[in-house]
């Protein structure tokens, strides 16, 4: 399976880019062609994967959906959609980096 | 004073005033401080400890025992909790640089029944990073070193919640299990930890690394603590929507329930190559035992074992990928400093906040997400999941538990394999399937290596099955405590 994978293409130096872009993580010099190094050699253990035949078998999302007999195994139930208290406020702002004390502050977004 | 055996005779000595639970709670605060960072030996499995917390609450537990009153149910118990899970007036660092210095201000529900039941919060435990590792090497904040053998890994990600209760620094522990974080760790450590069904105990305040697959469960000493344990973190959650309804059994009583009659299953896939002489000689041996307790043994088949190392990667940093978005430097946790512009404040906060093993999931399961490649990765594994998962409810149609190794291998030495993601990855090959499945497991001590490492045996039942796998974890532990 590995030799199929690699042949179907490796990840680039510019796939990293794009996925650290995508991923909002701005990856230094050094860390680039470590990354494409490991993310070649773990995909190409996931291969492996291409050789169960998966025809017809549906895809699980969470663990619920296969006891969905059984509703109360699957968590299915929702709390009752009504207001209540949640956390302070002055609790929650006390934790950020920067705030006016109602608004968490960031760099200006647009210029005039 | 010496602390005594089990959680359930330090509430009674605490009700019968024997003890106390302040004496008890500095007792171990200081313990923890004169030998979790002795110079040479540390341990390292405490990264904050909470005295203002844990001797007002030991306080109130005596002044409740002064009074005659009846004692709740974890009443002065001391117990460290996972650096994941949230900890109102604690710092909660997920083993992370991004959440340095972030303390939340809640507690989560875990923590909040510990907290009902009595039990003394002494402080947050060392982990993987965001819960990402096998081996507590991943952390911001120093690996933690196997208290059975100091130059050994104890494990992950809850390393340091294994290596606090097997070093006697509290008497259990909260960690999460995603891929086998719980009971790894256990394994090595050689102590008991429990995988609850998915469903079983409420996430509500723990920070999220792969929610379809994250579990909180317990870790402690014996099957009857980690019983006493589950009892009390059970339930369903309004704050949580995966948790399920199931009602919750008397665990401690189930577990000391006679095992004759029942079937345990021996998966051939997890005896394939690879696995340690002496770990197979262990497992033997316990089966021998069950038989001998009058349970039938027989051999099972679990077809797609073999992919399950891969089908996690690709579910467990897809899900990753999205949920640590959330570490942007805006709300709470590292922010770098002057960046220039909306954009660089998220990349600059998150590249210098986030260790490797991190950005190396983020990476993969952004890889694995992103258009082009969804079908054949994230789709594909969704697909495997499903067939993992009817392996063993086909499994148990037939036995009621399962019985494997652990690991296929006992605790490897600090640094072994830092530099080798996929071989780190493998080592998870007998943990992931039952995270993928949702069923639940334990982890339970069978002795050590010749060279005096740890061993653990893994039982696995169906969802919601809690009691009866705690019946068979008892049994194995009477065994082998007799031997």
């Amino acid at each position: 399976m590995t030799d199929r994978h690699l042949e179907s293409g490796t990840v680039t130096l510019d796939d990293v880019r794009h996925v650290a872009a995508l991923a909002n993580l701005q990856l230094s010099a050094e860390e680039e062609p470590r990354m494409q190094r490991d993310l070649n050699a773990i995909l190409s253990h996931v291969a492996g994967l291409n050789s169960v035949d998966t025809a017809g078998v549906p895809a699980m999302a969470q663990v619920g959906e296969l006891l969905q007999q059984e509703a109360a195994l699957a968590g299915a139930t929702l709390r009752a959609d009504a207001p209540r208290p949640s956390v302070d406020r002055a609790a929650v702002m006390h934790e950020a980096p920067e705030t006016d004390g109602r608004f968490f502050k960031v760099p200006k977004v647009i210029e005039r | 004073m010496t602390q005594p055996a089990t959680l359930n005779s330090i509430v009674t000595a605490l009700q019968s005033r024997t003890i106390s639970a302040t004496t008890l709670a500095e007792e171990h605060l200081k313990r923890i401080r004169l030998h979790d960072q002795e110079p040479g030996q540390e341990i390292n499995s405490f990264l904050s400890l909470a005295d203002e917390r844990a001797l007002a609450q030991a306080g109130a537990v005596d002044e409740l025992a002064r009074r005659g009153d009846p004692l709740p149910a974890l009443a002065g118990v001391p117990v460290g909790i996972k650096d994941v899970l949230a900890m109102r007036g604690a710092p909660a660092t997920a083993g992370s640089a991004i959440l340095k210095g972030y303390h939340p201000p809640y507690d989560a529900t875990a923590v909040a029944k510990l907290d009902a039941a009595g039990a003394t919060l002494l402080g947050k435990l060392n982990c993987d990073e965001f819960a990402m590792g096998s081996s507590n090497e991943n952390s911001a904040y120093g690996p933690v070193r196997n208290p059975r053998a100091l130059e050994h890994v104890p494990g992950g990600s809850s390393g340091g919640s294994a290596a606090a209760v097997a070093a006697g620094f509290c008497a259990a522990s909260l960690g999460t299990d995603t891929g086998g974080s719980i009971r790894q760790p256990a394994a090595f450590c050689g102590v008991v930890g429990m995988l609850p069904t998915y469903g079983r105990v409420s996430r509500y305040g723990l920070i999220a690394y792969a929610s379809s697959l994250d579990r909180v469960g317990p870790l402690a000493n014996s099957v009857e603590d980690t019983a006493l344990l589950l009892q009390v973190l059970s339930g369903q959650d309004s704050m949580d929507a995966t948790s399920s309804a199931e009602p919750v059994q008397d665990y401690v009583a189930a577990a000391n329930e006679p095992v004759a009659g029942m079937r345990i299953g021996l998966p051939d896939e997890y005896f394939a190559e690879g696995l340690d002489p002496e770990i197979r000689t262990a497992v033997e041996r316990v089966a021998n035992s069950l038989r001998d307790a009058g349970c039938t043994v027989e051999r099972v088949s679990l077809p797609h074992t073999a992919y399950a190392v891969p089908t996690y990667y690709v579910l467990a940093t897809a899900e990753a990928s999205s949920n640590l978005q959330r570490f942007d430097g805006v709300r709470y946790g590292h922010r770098t400093e002057n960046p220039r512009t909306l954009s660089a404040l998220f990349r600059e906060s998150r590249e210098e906040g986030f260790g490797a093993e991190v950005k190396r999931r983020i990476l993969l399961g952004t890889y694995a997400l992103s258009a082009g490649y969804y079908d054949a990765y994230y789709r594909k594994a969704q697909q495997v999941r499903t067939l993992i998962t009817r392996d063993f409810l086909q499994a148990f149609a037939g036995v009621d538990a399962l019985l494997t190794p652990m690991t296929p291998a006992p605790a490897w030495k600090l640094g072994e394999k830092v530099d080798d993601p996929v071989s780190m990855y493998l080592a998870d090959v007998y943990t992931v399937a039952a995270s993928l499945a949702g069923i639940c497991g334990i982890s339970v001590p069978c002795g050590t290596t010749a060279t005096g490492l740890p061993i653990g045996v893994q039982l696995l039942a169906r969802h919601f099955a809690e009691s009866k796998l705690l019946r068979v974890a008892r049994a194995v532990e009477s065994a082998e405590t007799a031997r």
